[in-house]
């Protein structure tokens, strides 16, 4: 038996090998001994003297490229057995069958193919799952991670963190070796342990809901998951905590869907919550606006009739709903009763650029008269369907005062049906919206007045109500 | 709305695209740029979901508040879904959060249609110039465009992104008009072969002088949404094989439709069996990289695949008279038509039939699955019995059992992952 020892690296192989080729050891008497775990002073002593010698020989060997490929990687796979797999297959190809890998389906060249081929999906692997985590040095942001790889791979994956993160500080700290990347250079270190790496970041909690929310509750296919996310990787990402509760959840989710489904079949109809984002920004509420169909208004409306006006108005002026023009138009206001309400603030003296006009229903409720589309009340269900846009509108707006102009508005705004339009016009009411509101009537109804009613004197009081909004 | 709130609903409406590619376009690096990033060849799955779909990009939409009312689709103007808006710096910083921890290899970014297609185009325009120009990001982007947009927009989506894709949604203009009424087929296929023009125009311009600018280096792809109306497989993919060979398309996607949310009824309540949008993965591989026709893998009694067996050994057990094929002489063509040898073995068994004759141990050791093969094969050391293929029980043997085929079957559906 000869015994071969080396310093465990690959480049110390090749030296070695060279060596004993030119020795003629045959790979069925070479036993190679890594030196790194051999124990005493003796064998170390001997690696220098063996190293000394064969380092000098001549190799005169000519191997194919794809030998020195293969070897590289096989070099890294973590089975003992590979540097006498390596040397037989290097003795055979320099013995008689140079055209060893040039094809031919040979035994030995299968394993250490399926050697190779692991050794590079570990690469992969280490390249996709690797998490960093960011902490804050003396001298600025480094981003730490902790692998634990299959085989050894750690010199051979680093470069790809270098050539993506070249501008980052980063480390990669794993049982075996450590790579290290302070911006300009690659350095390796020996193996670490867990506790030396950083254990959460500021990102992972949006990287866990961006996992759980890209995940399909309707298709579960774990064999497909687990087939290229095994589970060994599971302890080192974030986001594989999630897997046994989303997996859990997944049916329940998708029955509802159905369930839902089948409801809305049967009830052509419905109502929902008005999805309105959390934000200040009207010009937000009013493109989430568009698209509600938290009531059934919106089937006959030609659109949302959002509110307008400036962003810090002192007055919110708050109507029933659009009607025929303002649905056509998308802009409240502006029909008969809008042109009736212009004149009365100008006879009060109130600029209407100066409020903010909105109203409690954002759909025109109609039924078809003929060739007329005729105004029909908002009913109680979808005043409330509706709120929740106002209430926004509201909440960003923070105006002084809040005008009511009927009692559809002064029921969505209050709340309530407390309050009686006729006999508490021009009284103020407390809101839950830090601004008392103002109540009147209805412009439009004005225009209904009935024959025999003085329509002059019900404008004269209109815009006395008007005129309490003077600043 | 916080960005998480927003990040939830944004991811959860743009998991209906099933494309996650960050593969195939050209490689960077930032090793001397100071930016942050860089591209491989086959790109890279960071992680995947227990749906099977392997997560490479951020892939979320800028909003999904839209004017459109598409059926199928859980943003349409007429669901009831929670809306939310991320601002192009929250898109920015979100990506490059990501790509800094290792999560992702770049960004897919899609829109609800938002005013109109120009103003939405110009956000997600927006996004991507500042990643490459604020940020030097080398990662991957892909950008989903609007067909309808203004074309000096579309030109610089494919100025600054690897891919550009627009979907086709469905397979027949009949079914777009029922579902999709503001989607016009022969626009989007204008639009597609815009794009096609200036993929083609940039290689040549590229091949002339290296300095030419790029347009989408990482081709143009799209998306079908399968199961949702009537239409057979055949019609599928040949509507498939005209986009790869029209528009020189990279990819085309099969989406099974799945509930969504909020579900129209127009809708069928229940979802397509996942193996249909599977075999079509299969029938769309064999379509281009195994010489098949779209005849060859469905018939004119049978328009549907079978969900059973595979297309390809559905077509062997059909055209038995081709059988069985002999590996140390049949050509490659051949080769390629047995059931259970791929691409790689085929190129594997042809290169290696220049030094020996083929054994079934050889088979073994690339790993083969003789039990599939062997009906169908010769070698040096075996030939079929003679009741193997004229055994009308050899459809039986291959056919799994069909409740594996359940939605929420457990079993792995092994077969093509979307990520090369």
């Amino acid at each position: 038996m000869n015994e071969l020892f080396f310093d465990g690296t690959f480049v110390g192989w090749k030296r070695a090998a060279r060596g004993a080729l030119v020795r003629g050891v045959d790979p069925a008497q070479a036993r190679w001994i890594d030196a790194r775990s051999a124990q005493t002073e003796f064998m170390l002593a001997n690696l220098e003297s063996v190293a000394g010698t064969e380092g000098d020989a001549p190799g005169v060997f000519r191997v194919p490229r794809e030998f020195m490929t293969l070897s590289g990687c096989v070099s890294c796979h973590r089975d003992e057995s590979r540097w006498t797999r390596l040397y037989r297959l290097l003795w055979r190809l320099t013995h008689g069958e140079p055209h060893l890998l040039e094809g031919a389906i040979d035994a030995e060249v299968s394993e250490l193919n399926a050697m190779a081929k692991a050794v590079r999906r570990d690469e992969h692997k280490m390249h996709a799952f690797v998490r960093f985590r960011e902490i804050t040095t003396a001298t600025g942001a480094w981003f730490v991670a902790w692998f634990e790889p299959q085989h050894l791979i750690v010199e051979l994956a680093a470069p790809f963190f270098a050539d993506r993160f070249a501008a980052m500080r980063w480390s990669i700290l794993t049982p075996d070796r450590c790579a290290h990347w302070d911006g300009k250079a690659l350095t390796f270190a020996e193996g670490a342990d867990r506790s030396a790496a950083p254990t959460q970041d500021a990102a992972e909690d949006l990287w866990r809901t961006y996992y759980a929310s890209i995940f399909n509750p309707a298709r579960v296919k774990i064999g497909a998951m687990t087939k290229e996310m095994p589970r060994h990787y599971w302890k080192n990402l974030p986001e594989a905590a999630l897997i046994p509760q989303l997996l859990a959840e997944s049916a329940g989710r998708t029955a509802v869907m159905v369930a839902a489904s089948e409801e809305r079949v049967e009830r052509a109809t419905d109502f929902s919550a008005a999805a309105v984002p959390v934000t200040d920004d009207v010009g937000l509420l009013r493109d989430a606006a568009a698209s509600c169909r938290a009531c059934p208004l919106w089937r006959r409306a030609t659109c949302t009739v959002f509110g307008e006006g400036p962003v810090r108005p002192r007055v919110v002026v708050v109507g029933e709903q659009p009607g025929d023009q303002e649905d056509r138009v998308g802009k409240p206001f502006v029909g008969p009763a809008g042109l009736l309400f212009n004149r009365a603030l100008v006879a009060a003296g109130v600029e209407r650029a100066e409020l903010y006009v909105t109203n409690a229903v954002k759909h025109f409720k109609w039924e078809p008269r003929g060739k007329l589309r005729l105004h029909q009340k908002p009913n109680a269900r979808e005043i409330a369907a509706c709120r929740p846009w106002l209430e926004a509108e509201l909440r960003a707006l923070k105006p002084a005062l809040i005008l009511c102009l009927g009692a559809t508005a002064a029921q969505a705004v209050l709340g309530s049906k407390e309050v009686r339009v006729l006999s508490d016009r021009g009284q103020l009411f407390p809101t839950e919206f830090g601004a008392p509101a103002l109540i009147t009537v209805h412009p439009s109804s004005l225009l209904r007045m009935a024959a025999g009613g003085d329509p002059e004197a019900a404008f004269a009081l209109f815009v006395e109500d008007l005129k309490k909004l003077r600043g | 709305m916080n960005v998480s709130e927003k990040l939830a609903i944004l991811a959860d409406a743009a998991k209906y695209d099933a494309s996650c590619a960050s593969s195939g376009t050209t490689l960077r690096n930032s090793r001397d740029s100071g930016g942050i990033g860089s591209t491989t060849a086959a790109g890279i799955c960071h992680s995947y979901t227990p749906d099977g779909r392997c997560v490479s990009l951020l892939k979320i939409l800028l909003t999904n508040y839209c004017v459109y009312d598409c059926l199928y689709c859980v943003n349409r103007v007429s669901s009831a879904v929670p809306r939310a808006r991320f601002t192009i710096e929250e898109v920015v910083n979100l990506t490059l959060d990501f790509y800094r921890r290792n999560y992702i290899e770049g960004l897919f970014l899609s829109s609800g249609i938002i005013r109109n297609a120009d103003y939405t185009m110009e956000q997600v325009v927006a996004v991507a110039r500042t990643l490459r120009q604020v940020h030097g990001f080398k990662g991957y982007i892909h950008l989903k465009t609007i067909p309808e947009a203004n074309q000096a927009l579309i030109d610089e989506a494919g100025k600054w992104a690897d891919r550009i894709s627009i979907n086709i949604e469905l397979p027949t203009a009949a079914d777009l008009q029922l579902l999709a009424p503001e989607k016009n087929q022969t626009r989007i296929e204008g639009a597609m072969s815009a794009i096609r023009e200036r993929i083609d125009q940039s290689k040549a311009e590229r091949r002339e002088s290296a300095k030419a600018p790029l347009f989408a280096p990482g081709g143009q792809s799209t998306q079908m949404i399968v199961g949702a109306t009537p239409t057979t497989d055949a019609t599928i993919l040949d509507r498939a094989s005209q986009l790869y060979d029209r528009q020189g398309l990279r990819r085309v996607y099969y989406s099974a439709f799945s509930p969504i949310p909020d579900a129209s009824s127009k809708l069928p309540l229940i979802a397509p069996p996942l193996v249909r949008e599977h075999r079509l993965y299969q029938a769309d591989w064999l379509l281009r990289f195994y010489e098949f026709k779209v005849d060859e893998i469905t018939t004119g009694t049978a328009p549907n695949l079978d969900l059973e067996i595979d297309p390809k050994l559905s077509w062997a057990l059909r055209n038995r008279q081709w059988f069985p094929v002999n590996l140390n002489s049949a050509p490659r063509h051949l080769l390629l038509r047995v059931p259970g040898l791929g691409v790689k073995t085929v190129d594997r068994l042809v290169q290696a039939r220049r030094w020996q004759k083929i054994r079934l141990h050889d088979l073994t050791r690339i790993r083969v699955s003789l039990k599939k093969v062997m009906p169908f094969i010769e070698t040096l050391d075996h030939t079929p019995s003679g009741h193997g293929l004229e055994d009308d029980n050899l459809r039986a043997r291959f056919a799994a059992p069909a409740e594996q085929m359940d939605l929420f079957a457990t079993q792995p559906a092994s077969g093509p992952t979307l990520e090369f």
